[in-house]
């Protein structure tokens, strides 16, 4: 699908909330780097990163910045 | 929700640092150990989102202060589920993402386009499947939506505006305006599934 078209129509699946997004993406994020299906132990969330630009933002700087930290 | 089973001294620090902030008699030590690192995620967001340089430390050292608040106001819902300082950088990060965001639409006025509805098919490129249901969702839209989903959508998908603009903008939050989009996506979506658009 285009990107444009993922903009207007969004996953079209289950998804949790921004609020909710925000609460669980420290685990998420920490499921992700010891390489944990964080998809499958946090459902809705990988959904939710699709189709919410911001949180899609948010998640892609807190998994850059702790990895970065992990490696110093 | 399971927790991630962390090695005993990631724990002892996370507790460390709730029971440091939790104590009165240890709480503005263990904050003044806490800024820099709030300070250092802050900066790493600020510089990320390409904010000009004589702006950086200002817009790093709010976020950081603000995040600082929004920690000790938030202490008792930490679930333990991540190591403690993974917890505090979402809002360090989340902070100066935000005030990155609102800073660069602060001369923006935020307009919405109803004409470029009429024009969305162009921006479909050479795919006719793409065009096609991009001129379905056009039709679908004053069809099948409110004012207010039309607005939001326009807004948010078409004309690019971060949520968190809008959302200063139109005095709600970033959850209501995704609640909103989520509800007109839904609709959409059910629209073209019974044009036989979608699967």
């Amino acid at each position: 699908m285009s990107e444009l078209l993922n903009r207007l129509l969004g996953p079209g699946e289950p998804e949790v909330t921004c609020e909710l997004c925000f609460e669980l993406l420290d685990e998420y994020v920490e499921l992700e780097l010891v390489g944990e299906d964080a998809d499958e132990r946090l459902p809705g969330m990988r959904a939710h990163l699709a189709g919410c630009p911001a949180c899609h933002e948010d998640h892609e700087s807190l998994l850059a910045f702790v990895s970065r930290r992990s490696r110093t | 929700m399971a927790a991630l089973a962390m090695p005993d001294v990631i724990v002892d620090e996370t507790q460390d640092w709730l029971r440091d902030l939790r104590d009165p008699a240890t709480r503005e030590a263990a904050c003044a150990r806490l800024h820099p690192l709030l300070l250092r995620a802050a900066r790493f967001e600020v510089a990320r989102r390409n904010v000009p340089y004589g702006d950086r430390d200002d817009l790093a050292l709010q976020a950081a202060d603000d995040a600082l608040i929004a920690i000790l106001a938030k202490l008792d819902s930490f679930r333990g589920a991540s190591r403690f300082t993974t917890w505090a950088y979402k809002f360090a990060l989340l902070e100066a993402a935000v005030k990155a965001r609102r800073r660069a639409w602060q001369r923006r006025e935020v307009t919405i386009d109803d004409e470029a509805w009429g024009r969305i098919a162009e921006r479909g490129g050479d795919q006719l499947e793409t065009q096609e249901l991009l001129a379905a969702i056009a039709a679908a839209v004053p069809r099948c939506l409110t004012d207010h989903q039309r607005r939001v959508l326009t807004a948010l998908a078409l004309d690019g505006v971060p949520v968190d603009v809008l959302a200063e903008r139109l005095d709600t939050t970033r959850g209501a305006l995704y609640k909103t989009l989520h509800d007109a996506r839904r609709r959409l979506r059910a629209e073209l599934e019974k044009e036989g658009l979608l699967p």
